[in-house]
């Protein structure tokens, strides 16, 4: 079968790639790319462990073919941080412990920073309903929503 | 050297801090590498095939197809795994689940794999596979198992534990007991008594990661093995044991684990993935997709219990049983076992008896999960407790502290108690602001206890002093969820250095001694043991080695603060010596600084806790919403107080969701309905509240911080506190779990039918 070029923008890199048709966005970035952060928990879309952001839309890599990424600007957890510096949810899930295993972290990362692109200064409430896309086995996301209240209220005073 | 593990107290420096987890940046930015993180060159992609019949003989495997397949490079069946077991019959129940020999067992049973070059060719190939079934009659459900009329599993099995051996082969693998007194002269005293029948189904452990690994078999014999597990060296056991290998030529590292909860200590797809690499001549990597997470590994037990319980008008229990049924998929276990032994460990009882019935079924091999087997007996008797403490008329948590089990009282299960937080997490939840909040319509509040044991095992642990004085850890207890912070802590506190000048890591099988695994509560605990133990080694080693830059002679030398200090006036002038000044001139003093430890930590200090929660009920839907959540639990010491709070939240987290929405439904062809997290519904983020957190810190006497396991605990109260909290709102009993919004409802409409 014939592969499929596409030329598409992954934090903010230009990057050429070319895949099967029927294979998935995920599988591109992780076993093509070698971007590993995005995590497959159950390819069907109901985990969130794959997050990410396609043209600034918050989407399960699991549920987007590789071709479509063709023209469009993807942002992954590599790109998260600024060199060394960590964005101020990356810090705040350290400081709070909102991770145990870490395999949704990257997600929830992502998750997260789509919601308070979208609303500055959640509620509680909000957060919630924000995150709910995501499955966390091991914090009962207490430590999770903590975190991302204490980062929204760093990022606003930036 | 000789170790005293005893408990001493003293002031902490380190431990008790909430520092950042070592491993933190590389898992917030993507960074860590999990189980299907990890690749090699020439590495191929295995797949496997597993039955769809819940119960089958397997005629015969036709492959042919599936060789001829452009690049498939590898097919095998149970022929390729030969019986090496020696009549070693868990053993053999292991490599029987990881492929199936004679019969399937359960719909996802693993019956043939391939690997192939890339993961489309390999899904063809499984295809290709030809396999003719013979189906035969199947049974899934525990009681339906039990009875005469039930399909036998395995006409080899004759129930253990009887007086006299059956003389017909049954799903019944054993009955055990427990106990002391005389029940029945217990009842015979008792104003009140309770008896009551519950149900809980099957749920899986959930973890988000599924099982991964890449296995490299070389022709010289030697393999390496990545694998996500929490017991890198009991899979090193098993798989080297299966495939006729010596263990110290198989080499397995363990990856991040994205959880595990008691799913990851028991190899399912590693001993397929050496075969197959074997077979090929190339590594194979092999992932779980979570449909084959929910088909073919996990499930804890399903059950069915009946509890009794007998108390005087004044409060005071005179006699407890329970008869605990648990399923065990297709394999002998020993969970109601497990269940026996905890049903009435929180009380002081005078007469108790439980009896257990390890069941078989067509279902996935039972796999332990957090506390296995007790969440689902604390359901059934704190559920009675609350119903015989409204009978009497008292306060159900005055009557559960009027019954709770102190230093000195005979555990139900045979060992007597040392001291014990039952009482303390009692009072504490007695006198916590959440028990006096008030509560609106529809809405009731429930407590109750639960009870684990705890574990300790075999442990080795390297403490290596660099020469600028920064230490290395390698433990070999996976980290499952922040022990390398806690270790650090415990290595930092020990020598008396700082956090961050410790780098703690799990080391591979073939860069340490033995370890058991990551269960039972044991990698802090343990770990810890063994780390004290390690640094007084290296502690020793570093007074010598200052005694020798000083000329002095060793005994006057003591170890505080993180230097060596010369006691003694005529010694005045000397300055102390730091560790890394010691460690700075190691080269000249006798070479590389280190302390190792090997000892199997005993004394694992049982654990309790108290849970209470508020949930609403509504009576036109049978929907829940919990509203509130408190856990309180003994910690011996929190060493990192933090994770020890994440520990319980979500412990009680796991609870919340199998008491309210998540159980695995078979249909009537004995097939899963629900592979998947669409309808295997975990809690997400927006289904709970805060959970609060209150940790007491009642020292276990056998280890020198007074730690105590704090993993499990927090799972085994929730099934009964929600139980208690949806029974007081609904004004119905509630006795199935999950208690899903349709057993509400029909529990209500019951109640309703009933009143009229």
């Amino acid at each position: 079968m014939a592969g499929v070029a596409v030329s598409t923008t992954i934090n903010g890199d230009n990057v050429e790639y070319l895949c099967q048709p029927d294979e998935t966005l995920l599988d591109v970035l992780r076993d093509r790319l070698g971007l590993t952060g995005a995590k497959e928990g159950c390819g069907t879309g109901d985990c969130g462990a794959c997050s990410i952001i396609l043209d600034d839309r918050l989407v399960c890599s699991c549920l987007v073919l590789g071709a479509e990424a063709e023209g469009r600007r993807v942002e992954t957890i590599e790109g998260m941080a600024h060199g060394d510096r960590l964005h101020p949810l990356q810090q705040k899930f350290l400081e709070h412990a909102a991770l145990q295993c870490g395999v949704c972290t990257p997600g929830f990362l992502i998750a997260a920073k789509d919601l308070l692109a979208k609303n500055p200064d959640p509620t509680e409430e909000e957060i919630r309903f924000g995150l709910a896309g995501n499955l966390c086995r091991c914090t009962g996301y207490d430590k999770i929503v903590r975190a991302v209240q204490d980062a929204a209220s760093v990022m606003k005073g930036a | 050297m000789n170790f005293d593990p005893r408990y001493s107290g003293r002031n902490f420096a380190s431990v008790g801090t909430r520092p950042i987890r070592p491993d933190g940046v590389d898992k917030v930015t993507g960074r860590a590498r999990y189980g299907a993180d990890f690749n090699m060159t020439g590495q191929l992609v295995g797949r496997v095939l597993r039955s769809p019949h819940a119960h089958a003989t397997i005629r015969k495997i036709d492959t042919s197809k599936a060789e001829k397949l452009n690049g498939v490079k590898a097919v095998i069946t149970a022929a390729d795994l030969p019986d090496l077991t020696d009549g070693d019959a868990a053993l053999y129940d292991i490599l029987d689940n990881c492929m199936a020999r004679k019969k399937a067992l359960y719909d996802g049973h693993a019956v043939a794999a391939v690997a192939a070059v890339d993961a489309r060719t390999a899904r063809q190939a499984l295809k290709l596979i030809e396999v003719d079934y013979e189906v035969l009659p199947h049974v899934t459900d525990v009681d339906e198992a039990m009875k005469h009329s039930a399909p036998v599993l395995d006409d080899t099995i004759f129930t253990e534990g009887l007086e006299q051996k059956p003389v017909k082969s049954s799903n019944v693998t054993k009955r055990s007991q427990y106990g002391h007194g005389d029940i029945h002269e217990g009842f015979g005293r008792a104003d009140f008594v309770v008896e009551r029948s519950f149900k809980t189904e099957q749920t899986h452990q959930g973890y988000i990661e599924p099982h991964a690994c890449v296995a490299s078999v070389s022709s010289d014999g030697t393999a390496d093995l990545w694998v996500c597990t929490q017991g890198h060296f009991v899979y090193r056991q098993h798989c080297a044991q299966l495939l006729g290998m010596e263990a110290s030529k198989l080499r397995v590292t363990s990856s991040e684990i994205g959880g595990g909860f008691g799913g990851k200590t028991h190899v399912w797809a590693e001993p397929v993935a050496l075969a197959l690499s074997r077979k090929a001549g190339r590594p194979v990597k092999l992932v779980m997709t979570r449909d084959e997470v929910f088909r073919a590994s996990g499930p804890t037990s399903a059950t069915s219990i009946d509890v009794r319980i007998g108390a005087r008008k004044d409060g005071t229990i005179t006699a407890a049983e329970a008869t605990l049924r648990y399923s065990c998929g297709p394999y002998a276990g020993m969970w109601a076992e497990l269940g026996a032994m905890t049903a009435f460990a929180c009380y002081r009882l005078e007469n108790v008896r439980t009896v257990g019935y390890e069941v078989l079924v067509n279902r996935p091999k039972t796999a332990a999960y957090r506390a296995p087997s007790a969440p689902m007996a604390a359901f059934a008797v704190e559920s009675a407790v609350d119903e015989l403490a409204k009978e009497i008329g008292m306060d159900p948590v005055e009557f559960r502290i009027r019954n709770a089990a102190q230093e000195g009282t005979r555990s139900s299960y045979g060992p007597v108690y040392g001291p014990i937080g039952i009482g303390p997490t009692l009072e504490a939840a007695k006198n916590h602001p959440h028990m006096k909040a008030p509560l609106g319509k529809n809405q009731g509040r429930g407590m109750a206890c639960g009870f684990w044991f705890n574990f300790g095992g075999q442990t080795c642990t390297d403490l290596n002093i660099g020469m600028d004085g920064s230490v290395s850890l390698a433990v070999g207890t996976v980290d499952v969820g922040g022990s390398r912070a806690s270790l650090s802590l415990v290595a930092a506190e020990e020598l008396g250095i700082a956090y961050e000048q410790v780098k703690a890591v799990v080391a591979d099988t073939s860069s340490l001694g033995y370890n058991d695994m990551t269960d039972g509560s044991r990698g802090t605990f343990s770990s810890s043991m063994a780390t004290i133990s390690a640094a007084r080694n290296a502690i020793k080693i570093l007074r010598e080695r200052a005694a020798q830059m000083w000329d002095v002679p060793v005994d006057d030398v003591v170890w505080e603060n993180g230097h060596a200090i010369a006691k003694g006036e005529k010694y005045g002038n000397l300055a102390a010596l730091s560790l890394k000044e010691i460690a700075a001139g190691s080269g000249k003093t006798g070479g590389p600084i280190a302390g190792h430890s090997e000892l199997v930590a005993d004394g694992a200090g049982v654990s309790f806790a108290t849970h209470i929660c508020d949930i609403e009920v509504d009576p036109e839907t049978g929907a829940t919403r919990v509203l509130r959540y408190t856990v309180v639990q003994d910690a011996g010491k929190a060493v990192h107080p933090t994770y020890v709070e994440g520990q319980y939240q979500g412990g009680a987290a796991q609870g919340i969701g199998w008491a309210l929405n998540e159980e695995y439904v078979y249909g009537k062809d004995g097939r899963l309905q629900n592979p998947g997290f669409l309808d295997y519904r975990i809690p997400v983020c927006s289904d709970l509240p805060m959970i609060d957190t209150q940790i007491l810190e009642i020292p276990n006497p056998n280890h020198p911080y007074g730690v105590r396991g704090v993993g499990e605990t927090s799972i085994v109260p929730p099934l009964a506190a929600i139980a208690n909290a949806v029974s007081n709102a609904a004004g119905v009993r509630m006795t199935h779990i999950p208690m899903s919004p349709p057993r509400i409802l029909a529990a209500i409409e019951a109640e309703r039918e009933w009143s009229k």
